[in-house]
């Protein structure tokens, strides 16, 4: 009884609190969490079916068409298939290791979202350093894919998940710098902020950032050229060779969470969010999710995949100094030129992307090869 | 302080996403890099040469589809090459230009699988590999038309070729004539200049000219490195002095070299086939065999350029129906010789674009 | 390895790809869509004329996998043999038509049919009656140019995408 007492006050209670700061109602907090897992879910599935639809036709073929109306159910029936598969554990496995790897992996994932706004102020939780805390929760997803490769006691999961982390560690710096220097134009760490400081998209604005952002989120979530943590062709599967069942479910799952994640990211910092002319903020938001996502099936379908020795020069070499100039650039023209024209700036800045990718292609060596033994 | 570190050692095999069959490597690793390599094989065994002892002449014919499953073709010329050459038997001029018409084209259809499967080796994930069977499939259904199947031909026979071709093959040959130059142009666009295929693929797993003579290597791995030798210009057999054709080469020996003469071989097939269509002459396309063959005491060696090298059969012959013995010399076993000195020091990931380089067929291997 | 070309590689790769997208799929639909196989398709059965055979036992000889079994009997009043039986384990059969050739009297054909796969592994040795010609089971060309006449034309991949561009 005092539960639904403070249910009904509650609803009044709520109505004259800004919605950013929902206090003491666990509920608003409920219907959240509720919307944001139907949310992932739903949309992972929605991007495995573009996944698979996309790249069939990319690949002169037709892709899954045989479940329900165009295919539409083939993740439910690939979910359904898996769920049910046996659940089979090495013998010499570590065995609560292996088993919380997936859970480890998959609940940062979902966690990241806490902060990403659907609209105007519908986000779970409009945290003040909302950005930082995505980098933040966004990296233990490694520990879970870390444990998975040490857990599962192979020697293929074992070398996928070392240049996890390896790779891993090495993108988050370029990824935080970009971050930084949009970060800088906005003056505020909050992603509601950002997405209402966007008049103009920040793709425009900050379009190397964009670029480093993106080639570093698909490197980050073990996108294709980058996928060499789980590379098929060499180490079989990667971190997940010994998992079946409900968790390589949980890791697959949390590896197009991670993808809608980082999409959801990208749109919300250089896509001005859900902003957009006439339909409503949330399916803007969903529209550009899920062309971000497109463009990453795109680049899978055609790219071959980079060596490890390669991934790492990439990481240092090329994207981390050109972020660290993208900063330096930005910082000068926040200071400088803050009332300047916005489609003046547009231009200079694509002006120094394409002369710094040219210069850095020019003189950028990914070294690497031989090694004497 | 040096941390210290052991090396370990990483089955790759037999049953891997990319050993091209039941190909097992035990690889000992350094963290990445590869120490030791040691290539076991014998997966496949099934004794084909043993079992061309027990059969007809004619009856092998059959068991050398089976060989390399990729060019039933090629192994099925190359072994009535050797018969032909035993018996002393006449072929005709039209069966010859048949024979080197089909050849050609499964020359087409065995190096679109192996640059297709070299390419997602390399992590393309499967998008040239898909286009390369969507054209191969065109071949297949060119051969099939002739022959009857569309993996194991058993096309050949002592003395000429089954059947003549049907009425409705020349007009589809010649479609594909004009289709095929438009695709191999499609996957130069999609990956001939990729920087990330470039970085994979340029410099790795070089196999120096001086080794790869030295270890006998053949066919477009002999050729990457830089040698001119091809056996259809070296010591021409069946009809292949009347063509004008290149013998694409590359410099270095590299991946990268291997999987561009693969290509350029290709536009060279197509040359030849152009002008074996437009010299075929009319006639008969079989001679006369006794059904039950009984070659004279000796021995012989027929040998070709089959699509992944020098493909040789040597048969000595008792004078029964059967042949005394039969060896195959298989191009992919030879050119696996080099693997060690190709792989070590490199990377695991590089260790398995050198193998898919390298394009081999465990059938053939394993025989 | 440097990127002197600045990836325009990696773009002219994703213009490939992209321009995919938009081509229509040569897949087939199986069960729904057929292509007629090659009219002189070694398909998966045997066909054996009665009436043609004369127990000569060629067919036997030739068969490299030695799967064809015929046993016959001397009849005298007729002053040929008979064939008692003749048994066919399509199980070891390899599909390589040399029997089809060498036949003397044209009374083997390879089938037209590819869907012939059996529940029982004993379905699989066919003997006599069960190896006659029948709508269900038609003789392909292979070796008979006559029947390849009559049988529909092959459908081509090659054809097939030229008449959609």
């Amino acid at each position: 009884m005092t539960i639904l007492n403070f249910n009904l006050n509650s609803i009044q209670y709520w109505q004259t609190l800004p919605p950013d700061w929902p206090g003491e109602f666990w509920w608003h907090w409920l219907v959240f969490t509720v919307i944001i897992i139907g949310f992932v879910l739903l949309l992972v599935m929605g991007f495995i079916y573009i996944e698979r639809r996309g790249m069939g036709r990319m690949q002169a073929r037709l892709g899954p068409n045989r479940t329900g109306p165009f295919g539409l159910l083939q993740p439910v029936a690939d979910a359904i298939k898996i769920l049910l598969k046996e659940d089979i554990v090495p013998t010499k496995a570590d065995k609560l290791v292996h088993w919380l790897a997936p859970v480890i992996a998959f609940a940062p994932v979902l966690m990241v979202f806490a902060v990403v706004p659907f609209q105007n102020g519908a986000v779970l939780a409009d945290l003040n350093i909302g950005i930082l805390y995505v980098v933040a929760i966004s990296s233990v997803t490694t520990v879970g894919i870390f444990m998975a490769g040490w857990g599962s006691s192979n020697k293929y999961s074992l070398l996928g998940a070392m240049r996890s982390v390896a790779a891993v560690v090495s993108y988050e710096i370029p990824l935080v710098l970009t971050i930084a220097s949009v970060v800088l134009i906005v003056g505020s760490l909050s992603l509601n902020q950002i997405v209402l400081a966007q008049d103009i998209p920040f793709i425009l604005l900050q379009p190397l950032g964009f670029l480093l952002y993106f080639i570093a989120g698909c490197a980050e979530i073990n996108r294709s050229p980058f996928d060499l943590f789980e590379a098929d062709s060499e180490i079989v599967a990667g971190f997940h060779t010994e998992y079946s069942g409900m968790k390589f479910a949980l890791f697959y799952l949390a590896e197009y969470a991670e993808a809608l994640a980082i999409s959801a990211i990208i749109t919300t910092l250089f896509l001005a969010g859900w902003r957009g002319p006439l339909l409503p903020p949330w399916l803007w938001f969903t529209l550009k999710v899920i062309i971000v996502f497109f463009v990453m099936v795109w680049t899978r379908t055609t790219l071959p995949r980079v060596r490890i020795d390669q991934l790492m020069a990439l990481a240092w070499k090329f994207l981390l100094p050109l972020a660290l100039i993208n900063l330096l650039i930005t910082g000068i023209e926040v200071l400088t030129l803050p009332a300047a024209l916005p489609w003046v700036m547009i231009l200079a800045n694509f002006a120094i992307m394409v002369l710094l990718v040219l210069l850095w292609s020019k003189f950028f060596r990914l070294g690497g090869g031989r090694v004497e033994v | 302080m040096a941390l210290r570190t052991e090396p370990f050692v990483l089955n790759v095999g037999p049953v891997h996403p990319s050993t091209h069959g039941v190909f097992r490597m035990r690889a000992t690793l350094d963290g990445e890099v590869i120490v030791n390599i040691e290539p076991v094989f014998g997966y496949l065994h099934r004794g084909i040469e043993k079992l061309a002892e027990e059969r007809t002449y004619s009856g092998i014919i059959p068991l050398t589809d089976r060989l390399d499953y990729l060019a039933s073709m090629s192994n099925n010329l190359a072994y009535v090459l050797a018969v032909e050459k035993l018996a002393e038997i006449e072929v005709p001029e039209r069966a010859e230009y048949l024979r080197v018409i089909m050849v050609e084209l499964q020359r087409i259809a065995s190096h679109l699988i192996g640059v297709g499967s070299f390419l997602n080796d390399c992590g393309a994930f499967f998008t040239p590999f898909l286009y390369m069977f969507r054209e191969r499939e065109k071949v297949v259904d060119m051969l099939d038309m002739v022959s009857g199947q569309r993996l194991t031909y058993n096309y050949m026979r002592i003395g000429g070729v089954s059947q003549d071709i049907p009425d409705e093959f020349l007009p589809a040959l010649d479609k594909f004539l004009k289709q095929m130059p438009g695709f191999i142009d499609e996957y130069d666009q999609l990956l001939k200049e990729n920087e990330i295929l470039l970085a994979r693929a340029k410099g790795v797993g070089i196999l120096p000219k001086e080794l790869a003579i030295n270890i006998s290597a053949s066919g477009p791995v002999l050729r990457g490195s830089g040698v001119k030798w091809d056996i259809r210009k070296a010591d021409p057999y069946s009809v292949y002095d009347r063509f004008e054709f290149d013998i694409p080469t590359g410099t270095v020996g590299d991946c990268y070299d291997r999987y561009r003469v693969r290509v350029e071989e290709m536009r060279q097939s197509l040359r030849i086939i152009k002008q074996a269509m437009e010299q075929l002459p009319p006639g008969a396309v079989r001679s006369e065999v006794p059904h039950l063959l009984r070659p004279p005491v000796g021995e012989a060696y027929g040998h070709i350029e089959s699509p992944k090298g020098e493909l040789g059969f040597y048969l000595v012959s008792d004078n029964s129906i059967a042949p005394y013995r039969c060896h195959i010399r298989a191009p992919s076993l030879i050119n696996l010789t080099a693997l060690r000195d190709m792989m070590i020091g490199w990377k695991i990931a590089d260790a398995i674009i050198i193998f898919g380089s390298i394009d081999v067929c465990m059938g053939e291997i394993d025989r | 390895m440097k990127f002197e070309r600045y990836g325009i590689g990696i773009a002219k790769g994703l213009r490939v790809t992209i321009k995919h997208l938009f081509h229509h799929p040569v897949t087939v639909q199986y069960p729904e869509q057929r292509l007629n196989p090659s009219r002189r398709t070694r398909g998966n059965e045997l066909i054996w004329d009665r009436t043609k055979c004369t127990g000569c036992a060629t067919c036997a000889k030739t068969c490299p996998q030695g799967v064809i079994k015929i046993i016959t009997s001397v009849s005298t009043e007729e002053n040929k043999y008979v064939v008692e039986k003749f048994e066919v384990d399509t199980g070891y059969c390899i599909f390589c038509g040399l029997c089809v050739e060498a036949c003397p009297y044209e009374a083997l054909f390879m089938g037209y049919a590819y869907e012939r796969a059996k529940y029982r592994r004993g379905e699989l040795v066919q003997a006599n009656e069960m190896l006659g010609a029948s709508p269900e089971r038609r003789p392909s060309g292979y070796m008979h140019p006559e029947i390849a006449a009559q049988l529909p034309r092959q459908t081509l991949l090659l054809e097939r995408i030229t008449e959609e561009e």
